[in-house]
């Protein structure tokens, strides 16, 4: 891939917290290299806010190797930008090309308020996870990793499950603001498992309704959300978290 | 765990679509298939016979009770969910849209093709249902000729075309709605999933066509 240099106009959703409307402000950055990151480009932006006195973009990341699902931005109407199976993060500026103008918002969810600019608080989907999405152990010795059987199509699928960053991707993306894709993700993950199995039921009911106190919508099967997702969680996870819901639903007491 | 808990959360209220949604399927099928009757061309001997047993004979009329409930339910239940997911999405909008890029616009659009369905029905029951049952006192008494309805109704070209429209928003409707209920209810096992998809495309066409083609074959003369 060559290398080359670009200038940039860039359309930001700027808001100063929960509180206040939030508009778009219009900045130019010059000389962007086509090797930085699209982060890496928001840290030149910022510098040169800083330079005039501006209060700098706040926006929301933390490994930048696409691993922990921080970086939240919605870049030319698609969350993470126009890759396909790529975080913002790991988005790079030989994506656009010279003289191009980038829109970036927020997401957009009641369940995912915004804090400031581009952060928006995810906590919703902590709340998610507290709320089942875990296996209980008892405190002692290990149980050797190999003791247990699995299946592999089950281990190989349930892995596939388990690669979801909970970057909330998924919710940004759906017309409804489901957060079907995250959950159906780690109810799957761990209703594949033999470990998992104790706790099927209950973890299912009661994710299903946190996810409700939260106020995230429904799913409508649009697939907006797998076309989006950094991690590419399949869509029919969602199918396979409605069956597991229809069992339980039918058999708990 | 009530059964009010389980169908009220997000999820059970798609479960409602999804079964509602099947079951209107299913009556789909009979509905399209006895209309067909008329392309019998035998002045609507068959098509006749077929509506009569339909109108006055009671199971089918049980069943009928239950088909006016499935629609309810499916109606209320579509509109309560726009509703929510709305709510859900907030009050600010997104400038840039992700669009077709990762969704079929009829699969955005449930809400809106089931609106022009509904406004479409209460049409189609003005036509034949509402006149035919009136004459029968609501019971099982004396039926109207049907086909005769028809023809009349289907001698204005404004009607033919709404009736045209109405099939098209089927068709779109179910297009999404087919697979899209097969998901609902858990089917999730790639192959059959690749079946439902197939499955649903085809109803999808086939069966809108079909119903579009009788009021065109009215009015045009193609039947008598
Ligand atoms: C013969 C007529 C109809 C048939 C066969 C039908 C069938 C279906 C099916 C199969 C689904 C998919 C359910 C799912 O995703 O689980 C669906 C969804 C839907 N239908 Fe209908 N429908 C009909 C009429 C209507 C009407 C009159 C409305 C009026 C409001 C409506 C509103 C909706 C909505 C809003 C959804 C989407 C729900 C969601 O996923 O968010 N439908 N329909
Ligand atoms: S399912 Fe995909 S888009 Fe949704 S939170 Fe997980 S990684 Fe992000
Ligand atoms: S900053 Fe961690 S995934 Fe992007």
């Amino acid at each position: 891939m060559e290398h080359y240099n670009m200038n940039l106009n860039l359309k930001v959703w700027r808001q100063k917290n929960s509180n206040t409307k939030g508009s778009f402000k219009m900045y130019r950055v010059e000389n962007i290299s086509s090797e930085m990151s699209f982060l890496e480009m928001f840290d030149v932006l910022n510098e040169q806010l800083i330079e005039v006195g501006e209060d700098p973009i706040a926006f929301d990341h933390d490994c930048r190797e696409g691993i922990c699902g921080a970086c939240s931005m919605y870049i030319d109407g698609k969350p993470h930008g126009p890759w396909h199976g790529n975080t913002t993060c790991q988005l790079h500026m030989r994506a656009f090309k010279d003289g191009d103008t980038i829109v970036v918002e927020p997401w957009r969810a009641s369940a995912f308020p915004v804090i400031k600019d581009l952060v928006v608080d995810r906590t919703a989907f902590d709340r998610i996870i507290q709320a089942g999405g875990y296996i209980s152990v008892n405190t002692g010795n290990a149980v050797d990793g190999n003791a247990l059987p699995i299946n592999k199509d089950k281990a190989d699928a349930s892995f596939d499950a388990a690669m979801c960053i909970g970057c909330g991707a998924c919710v940004a993306a759906c017309k409804n603001s489901s957060a079907m894709l995250f959950l159906s993700a780690k109810v799957s993950h761990l209703a594949l498992l033999p470990q998992g199995e104790p706790e099927r039921k209950s973890r299912v009911l009661d994710m299903v309704a946190q996810m409700d106190k939260e106020g995230f919508g429904s799913c409508t099967n649009t697939g907006a959300c797998e076309a989006t997702c950094p991690k590419e969680i399949s869509i029919s996870y969602i199918a396979q978290l409605n069956s597991e819901y229809l069992l339980a639903g039918l058999t708990k007491e | 765990m009530t059964w009010k808990q389980m169908f009220t959360s997000s999820v059970g209220k798609k479960l409602i679509m999804g079964f509602t949604g099947i079951f209107l399927i299913l009556f789909l099928i009979i509905h399209v298939a006895l209309n067909a009757c008329i392309w019998a061309n035998d002045g609507g001997k068959m098509f006749t016979q077929g509506a009569h047993f339909m109108g006055s004979t009671v199971v089918p009329r049980i069943l009928e009770i239950g088909l006016f409930a499935g629609f309810i339910l499916h109606v209320i239940q579509g509109i309560m969910l726009e509703i929510d997911n709305r709510k859900a999405r907030g009050k600010v909008q997104y400038a840039v849209n992700f669009g077709n890029k990762g969704s079929k616009w009829y699969s955005r659009s449930m809400g809106l093709l089931g609106t022009i369905i509904l406004l479409f029905l209460i049409m189609h029951i003005y036509h034949f249902w509402l006149p035919n049952r009136a004459n029968q006192g609501f019971l099982l008494g004396e039926e109207i000729d049907l086909y005769a309805t028809m023809k009349e109704t289907f001698s204005n070209l404004w009607i033919v075309i709404l009736y045209v429209l109405g099939c098209i928003s089927l068709g779109y409707h179910l297009a999404h709605g087919f697979q899209s209920a097969f998901r609902t209810m858990g089917v999730h096992n790639k192959r059959y999933l690749s079946m439902v998809t197939t499955i649903g495309y085809a109803f999808s066409i086939i069966v809108p066509l079909a119903f579009a083609l009788m009021p065109i074959s009215f009015y045009l003369g193609w039947i008598q």
